[in-house]
């Protein structure tokens, strides 16, 4: 049996697990890259660690990965929202509150990378 | 016929709360809870920490000393010790999500033997982790 059906809605289910995979991998691949990067460094001083950040293809990597890690934490946190908090009004807050908060740590991570 | 007189079986729909500890989870189960559990963690506790960390560590050679000062308390190493078992479990299951994804350990013993896998190995992989930690080597 075929289901004729008119898909509607905003996609945004299909987008967010597609998303929620493609950020996961990204972050495991930046994590192997950084053990790779920190084990080539001859010795761990405050000269090899900032050095290997001011490297723009860290700064580039660890950028990308910053955000990976926003956006994945923002669909796992928005379905932990969705799944326990009922209250509609709550739910809303604390979801916004989420969102404020990984803008915040995006941008404070941008500020210390870019200063290095 | 089964007896009538038996013991009722305990009945479990949207498990409440006080029910929790009554519920016998299944790995599988076990996994995806602390899944949430260890993601939370990183959310709220990780993610600042470890920014700040960084901060501390890579601003200037003063604040990589503050950097050294800090993580040597006992306590910022308890919190990175949950915040390595987090990361670790979150890592080994999400990897678990992704062949589920494909259909590889579709079926219930192989699902049952990868749940039993992600919570052994990110606990040894915590182990290890805490004697680095804690500076056993």
């Amino acid at each position: 049996m075929s289901l004729d059906r008119t898909v509607v809605g905003a996609h945004y289910g299909w987008r967010d697990f597609a998303v929620q995979r493609l950020s996961g991998v990204v972050i495991v691949i930046y994590t192997v890259w950084l053990l790779v990067e920190l084990l080539m460094l001859p010795e761990l001083t405050y000269g090899n660690w900032a050095g290997l950040f001011a490297a723009m293809r860290m700064k580039i990597a660890t950028s990308v990965a910053m955000i990976a890690v926003a956006y994945h934490a923002w669909i796992g946190v928005r379905d932990i929202f969705m799944d326990y908090i009922k209250p509609a009004m709550l739910r809303l807050a604390l979801q916004a509150s989420a969102i404020v908060l990984l803008i915040g740590y995006v941008v404070w991570a941008f500020t210390i990378l870019w200063r290095v | 016929m089964s007896d009538s007189a038996a013991k009722p079986r305990p009945e479990f729909r949207n498990i409440h709360i006080t029910q929790i500890l009554r519920y016998r989870l299944p790995g599988p189960g076990i996994v995806s809870i602390l899944h949430r559990i260890s993601g939370a963690l990183m959310f709220l506790v990780g993610i600042p920490f470890i920014l700040y960390l960084f901060q501390q560590s890579v601003t200037s050679e003063l604040s990589f000393e503050r950097y050294s000062a800090v993580v040597s308390h006992w306590f910022a190493k308890l919190v990175l010790l949950a915040l390595a078992w987090a990361f670790l479990h979150h890592l080994f299951a999400g990897i678990r999500y992704l062949l589920l994804d494909m259909h590889i350990g579709w079926d219930l013993p192989a699902a049952r033997k990868s749940a039993a896998i992600v919570l052994f190995a990110s606990l040894v992989l915590t182990v290890l982790a805490g004697l680095k930690i804690f500076g056993v080597f």
